[in-house]
């Protein structure tokens, strides 16, 4: 903090305008989306892809491109934008819910749960009833046991206080990993690890359009929740007793704002895995251009979170064709320096530099 | 006016505590309070640290739930009601709570953090439109901030920030006002100017304080919360130990008592007031 250092004309810190902002990152979203569809293993000319889109969308006779570019490249796009939307808006949620600029979606021990149960899948072959969904959903539910036992946890000692879910969760999700971690040391199949680790990093290369819709549903009913209790937020943002004070039920909020971000959470890691890093930078960095208020900072997270993760996928994609790398590789590589640059840019100082 | 005298017909009250009890982390730190805050007065909560001025002021807002005893507020009509039956967001509307410190976000900008006194009479979806903007700017003018409007919360002093804290109590336009400390970090003339200010817009006023002689001039009751035998100070449950006129209440022997320092009201040689004088005990030096 700079007390003293105050001066009346320091410049006021450049926040750009909401509604300018929100219109520029959809259009570059929808932009992004379609022109995404040409990188890849196949490099297809953009106006190839524009056109193998608009006969789509215009129910004309599909060309020679639609099958890449309609069946395997726009889900994935899709999935890429909706995850990344998703994960920043839970993460948004995740630092208001504990009130700490660490906070990443993770933070409850979803992605350790959903990682034992992905494991289990892939190690024992659990739930192999299920085909190719087996792994999403041994994830979900392992995610969602994780939510459990950290809201019992913290329940049974008193509540749903910050500190008490950012240990009961810091906790659990070491004591999952390292359950994980012996389900692939009891597995004798040596490409077991490998492929637990991979899962763990996060993809998007299995998006097909029916696994779009539950995603895409969660994700938007979750960002328009909480956009519709904006005021709501920024009160638990500025603490439990301010906001009791202004009228807001703070256990009821934070009961709800954890069952909502428990589901939305592990349904992104079901279908996606552990990407790490947008959850975490993607609020801060929405913070920084449009100020803390939830009303501003949701939309812009989700838009900017969504437009990030798609060119992440991209990268990861063309990096080292025809390998693909794991998303998660990508978002700390790529996101740990910029980050640093938007935060040396404005000095931040998420919840008062405490 | 006293406290604990239900025998009589129920003044115009603004609160009502019967036999409060309250724990902090399973500890009891106030037992067995009666307390009325008369409606359209001042009452200053005075005590040593650690007495439960603040867990007092808690109870009275309905932030901390008492371990026993009731908590009564008035209505608009002034009608008591038990507070379980007020729900959270209607409690906001009639008692304005600003506690001691409290951390600002450095990413909020001043009227956006005073726009929060707005919650408990805004749809959680709504967007504030120029009528908020309005009563966020008379709140600020009120506190001398309205300048700094949209100033990122970060670059206020220490007493600036603890205006803008007022400010949003103010914008809560609740006819109760309850502030810790609303003096601390404030210099002289802000001091005076602010409990004033506030007091001229808000019906009832009840503020902790830890300046006496500000307690003497400024409240018209002063209730004072410590220990029923003030020599083992710190041992079990504190209560309320004295409530009435300032200048009864803060009288030499109470002040020793429960204060442990020496005092004199003395009579201001211009003004028509009086003034506390502290010195030290002469029996404890």
């Amino acid at each position: 903090m700079s007390h003293g250092k105050r001066t009346r004309t320091a410049r006021p810190r450049r926040r750009l305008p909401f509604w300018p902002l929100v219109l520029v990152l959809a259009a570059a979203g929808l932009a992004s989306i379609v022109v995404s569809l040409a990188f890849g293993s196949e490099a297809i000319p953009v106006g190839e892809v524009v056109s193998a889109v608009t006969d789509r969308l215009a129910g004309r006779e599909p060309g020679r491109w639609d099958v890449i570019v309609w069946e395997l490249r726009l889900p994935r796009a899709l999935l890429a934008f909706i995850v990344g939307a998703g994960l920043a808006v839970a993460g948004a949620g995740m630092q208001t819910l504990v009130r700490n600029p660490l906070a990443d979606p993770y933070l409850l021990g979803i992605s350790s749960g959903a990682s034992v149960g992905a494991t289990a899948v892939i190690t024992m072959g659990v739930l192999g009833a299920l085909g190719i969904y087996a792994i999403s959903v041994g994830a979900l539910l392992g995610a969602l046991v994780a939510a459990l036992l950290v809201w019992l946890v913290a329940t049974a000692q008193g509540g749903l206080t910050p500190l008490r879910l950012v240990l009961s969760g810091v906790v659990l999700s070491s004591g999952l990993s390292a359950i994980a971690s012996f389900l692939v040391f009891l597995s004798d199949d040596p490409r077991a690890a490998n492929s637990v680790m991979f899962w763990m990093l996060g993809s998007v290369g299995g998006a097909t359009w029916e696994k779009l819709v539950i995603p895409a549903v969660v994700v938007a009913v979750a960002t328009v929740a909480m956009v519709a209790i904006h005021r709501w937020m920024d009160a638990l943002a500025a603490g439990p007793e301010t906001a009791s004070a202004l009228g807001v039920s703070v256990g009821g909020l934070r009961t709800t704002l954890f069952v909502g971000l428990a589901v939305l959470v592990g349904v992104l890691v079901a279908v996606s895995g552990g990407i790490g890093f947008v959850g975490l930078i993607v609020p801060h960095a929405a913070r920084l251009v449009v100020g803390a208020q939830h009303r501003v900072v949701l939309p812009v997270a989700a838009l900017g979170g969504g437009l990030f993760l798609l060119w992440v996928d991209v990268v990861a994609r063309l990096a080292v064709r025809p390998q693909e790398i794991p998303l998660g590789v990508v978002t700390g590589v790529v996101g740990a320096p910029l980050f640093l640059l938007l935060m040396g840019r404005g000095r931040y100082e998420f919840g008062g530099g405490r | 006016m006293s406290a604990g005298s239900p025998s009589q017909a129920p003044p115009d009250l603004a609160l009502r505590l019967r036999g409060v009890t309250a724990r902090l982390g399973g500890r009891e730190v106030l037992r067995d309070v009666d307390l009325d805050v008369p409606r359209g007065g001042r009452l200053g909560i005075v005590g040593v640290n650690g007495a439960g001025k603040t867990t007092l002021l808690r109870v009275l807002a309905g932030v901390l739930h008492p371990g026993a005893g009731d908590v009564l507020i008035a209505d608009a009509a002034g009608r008591l009601e038990d507070s379980h039956d007020v729900s959270t967001r209607e409690r906001a509307r009639r008692l304005a709570y600003v506690p001691q410190e409290e951390v600002v976000a450095a990413e909020l900008l001043v009227g956006e953090m005073v726009a929060l006194g707005r919650v408990p009479r805004a749809r959680p979806w709504s967007r504030g439109g120029t009528a908020e903007r309005e009563v966020v700017l008379a709140s600020l003018a009120a506190v001398g901030l309205a300048d700094r409007v949209d100033d990122p919360c970060d670059q206020l002093s220490g007493g600036e920030r603890r205006r803008a804290v007022l400010a949003r109590g103010l914008a809560q336009q609740c006819p109760v006002m309850l502030l810790d400390e609303p003096t601390n970090h404030l210099d002289v003339s802000w001091q005076l100017r602010l409990l004033e200010v506030l007091a001229e817009r808000a019906e009832t006023l009840v503020a902790t304080i830890h300046d006496l002689d500000l307690a003497l001039r400024f409240f018209d009751v002063v209730a004072v919360v410590g220990w029923p035998d003030p020599d083992r100070r710190g041992a079990g449950p504190a209560g309320l130990v004295a409530v009435g006129r300032p200048e009864d209440v803060l009288s030499a022997p109470n002040v020793a008592a429960h204060f442990g320092v020496g005092s004199t009201q003395v009579a201001h040689p211009h003004l028509d007031q009086s003034h506390l004088l502290i010195h030290a005990r002469k029996d404890l030096s």
